[in-house]
């Protein structure tokens, strides 16, 4: 028998949540989220009586299945970015790349995505239009299939316009084995290229804000550059993700939470664009904690490290890839960023939700 | 955006570092004011470069920390009600009333809206003439002349469906209320460097001149405040109290006259209560009696309103310098940024939050109480 979810016995292992109502900072891809998953989520999904003492493995970008001795990669993602449209791109491209880069996160290539669509009375169609020939666009040039979807409408002032679902599903090559849990002392952390371009976009037309120069949205599919640090580096890469929500911070302290080991980085090394830290300073952001959508991060095994790095500058999606950082047995779960002076600051993840909807 | 990356360099602020090394004689205590400096104290480890040079002491001057419970309180009641649009600085959402915040209030229902100028409020309020629109106006004199200037537009164009909740502070009649305290350690001063921006420098001089302290105003990247604090050693070292402008290309001795004149106009001098420390004489501002009419707290009628802080909270002496956040027995145990006890654990620029956020891994010896909310692993 299922038990209803009863948010006052939230109590194990983290302190019970002080909200009775969903909060804009649940969906921020940070601690509150995380706490929804764990202990409204899972429970509740874990509640046949079969698998009720099942351990609740480390929460990966994708879920990697084995069917009929073929690992497929399965991920899903809704997409409620505002505005629909933003420098760089729209929320089709988004859709499109969020899902395969979460495939391309486990190390697999893409195969299909289906498309599910909430839409607001009243929507212009033009938009609609508009929306859809992106998802199309993006799709081909990634070479992944659109191949099932659904539509669904509701009242005018229900919706913000319209949202995006996408599920897709990949198939993960043998010898592949990319999972967060699997980072390891000594492992080196790459990123890909310049961060925060995505959250600054989005917020530079939102707010009406100008920072000085040119910003765009970085987003883009990740499985070619991905698979070219499979072939540089094979069995070296350990653990991708790709920091979305929460940005480089958040993907950090998940990697190391999940493997337990901790994450030290020079914070010069990570490749800042001047617009973004302008804006930033601005905002009373950190560039740490601003949203990416075409970047990626990985821990990959020492002796590998300057393969994958050269396999990713090769490549047009990463080639401002940097090693920012080492992973280490010292303090298991916790970020150390090394500052420019030479000092020392634990990096978090933020809160709740810092700009909601950049996504 | 020139002027940032060329206050962040790792040379000149060794350079910096040598010459304050090179000049003091024995450890002063110095309080930087504004808590978006001791935000970036301690964000980059300026505190660890002059560990046996300096101590700083946290100053007062986080506008969301010392904003006094029953302001919170009444914002939440008026946002509470139907009809209302409450436009905020997102900083505000998260602090803690009496029973709730703002974040909860908007989840239940209430139209709570970040802005980042008070006159996209003025700018919802006159896209919703059927909504009493009510601007959040907190914060020291730097940002006091934008909620002027709202108050000014507002009244230009006959809004009459917005207003503001006030509790401006004023920097100088705290810095006045560290230096009276018995229990002051406080050796010399890095004045904000915004508030003088807007209000020039001359309002310090009689601080100078009745304690003998030094005021360096001071900007708030790493360069400046390194500056700031290669000013005010060599002023202890040499004996002398003077008024000092560290953050030139910023403050002028007069200010901003134009955002003075508007602020005369708009807002009275009163006294003011500051969470934590408690009520302090002319140390705010409140709207002048031509502007009455914009009083959020009349119109609502909240002013009855009052509320209790938690006996547990030592924000009062954290913001007075008296204790460092890791000193007080609550931090990082019953009270973190996900359940603060008052108001500096919750801003950005708090002094707790800044603590907990940064210092987890402190160099042994020096460290505050490590402690963590995310249940990873602690030294």
């Amino acid at each position: 028998m299922t038990e209803t979810v009863d948010p006052t016995r939230w109590v194990c292992p983290r302190p019970l949540r002080d909200h009775s109502a969903v909060m804009l900072g649940h969906g921020g891809g940070g601690v509150l989220s995380g706490e929804l998953v764990e202990h409204l989520f899972l429970p509740a999904f874990a509640a046949a009586p079969d698998d009720a003492r099942t351990p609740v493995p480390a929460l990966a970008d994708s879920a990697v299945l084995e069917v009929g001795g073929v690992r497929l990669a399965f991920s899903t993602d809704s997409y409620v970015v505002r505005p629909l449209f933003f420098p760089g791109g729209s929320i089709g491209e988004l859709a499109v790349h969020g899902t395969i880069n979460d495939l391309a996160c486990s190390g697999a290539v893409p195969v299909a995505l289906s498309a599910g669509f909430i839409l607001e009375e009243g929507l212009d169609l033009e938009v609609l239009g508009r929306v859809a020939e992106a998802m199309g666009r993006a799709a081909a040039r990634a070479g992944v299939r659109l191949v099932t979807g659904d539509t669904k409408v509701v009242e005018r002032g229900l919706a913000d316009g319209l949202y995006v679902n996408t599920s897709g599903i990949g198939v993960v090559p043998p010898g592949v084995d990319i999972r967060p849990e699997r980072a390891r002392p000594g492992d080196r952390v790459l990123v890909s290229g310049p961060i925060g371009e995505h959250g600054v976009a989005v917020l530079s037309v939102r707010e009406n804000l100008e920072f000085g120069g040119d910003v765009r949205s970085d987003t883009a599919a990740l499985h070619g550059l991905v698979a070219a640090m499979l072939a540089a580096a094979p069995g070296g890469v350990h653990a991708l993700r790709d920091p979305t929500r929460g940005g480089l911070a958040t993907t950090l302290c998940e990697i190391a939470a999940a493997s337990g080991t901790g994450v030290e980085f020079t914070e010069s090394a990570v490749p800042v664009p001047p617009v973004v830290e302008a804006a930033c300073a601005f905002l009373g952001l950190d560039p740490l904690h601003v949203a990416n959508e075409g970047k990626i991060v990985a821990f990959v095994a020492a002796d590998e490290a300057d393969a994958a790095l050269a396999a990713m500058r090769a490549h047009p999606a990463g080639h401002e890839a940097a090693i920012i950082g080492t992973v280490t047995a010292d303090h298991p779960g916790l970020v150390v960023a090394r500052t420019a002076f030479g000092t020392t600051r634990v990096v978090d993840r933020p809160l709740g939700e810092q700009l909601p909807r950049i996504c | 955006m020139r002027y940032l990356r060329e206050f962040r360099d790792p040379e000149l602020a060794a350079r910096l570092v040598g010459a304050i090394a090179a000049a003091a004689t024995r450890r002063w205590t110095i309080m930087e004011v504004c808590g978006g400096q001791t935000h970036s104290i301690i964000r980059n480890g300026i505190d660890q470069l002059l560990a046996d040079q300096v101590e700083f002491v946290h100053g007062p001057g986080c506008p969301v920390c010392v904003t006094p419970l029953e302001t919170i309180d009444r914002a939440l009641e008026i946002a509470s009600r139907p009809g209302v649009i409450l436009c905020s600085f997102g900083d505000m959402l998260r602090v803690p009333g009496s029973a709730t915040d703002l974040f909860t209030v908007r989840a239940r229902g209430g139209d709570v809206r970040v802005v980042y100028s008070p006159l996209d409020a003025v700018r919802i309020a006159a896209e919703n003439p059927h909504c009493q629109v009510v601007f959040l106006g907190i914060g020291f004199e730097t940002t006091a002349p934008a909620n002027a200037m709202a108050l000014v537009a507002a009244r230009d164009r006959g809004l009459r469906n917005f207003s503001m909740l006030v509790s401006h502070v004023l920097v100088p009649p705290a810095m006045a209320a560290v230096l009276t305290a018995p229990d002051n350690r406080v050796s010399a001063f890095l004045a904000a460097g915004h508030v003088c921006t807007v209000m020039g420098t001359t309002q310090y001089e009689p601080l100078v001149a009745a304690h003998r302290v030094p005021i360096v105003v001071t900007g708030f990247e790493p360069l400046d405040l390194l500056d700031g604090v290669r000013a005010a050693v060599q002023q202890l070292e040499d004996g002398r109290a003077e008024l000092e402008n560290a953050y030139p290309r910023a403050v002028r001795p007069e200010g901003n006259p134009v955002a003075r004149r508007t602020l005369d106009s708009v807002f009275t001098v009163c006294d003011r209560a500051w969470r934590g420390i408690g009520v302090i004489p002319d140390s705010g501002w409140r709207l002048a009696d031509e502007y009455a009419e914009f009083d959020a707290a009349i119109r609502f009628d909240v002013t009855g309103l009052t509320a209790e802080e938690s006996p547990e909270c030592r924000s009062g002496d954290v913001l007075r310098g008296v204790i460092k956040p890791p000193q007080c027995p609550a931090f990082g145990g019953r009270c973190t940024p996900r359940t603060p006890l008052g108001a500096t654990m919750v801003s950005t620029e708090g002094a707790c939050a800044a603590y907990f956020q940064f210092r987890r891994l402190a160099p042994a010896g020096t460290a505050p109480r490590a402690t963590g909310h995310d249940g990873g692993g602690r030294p």
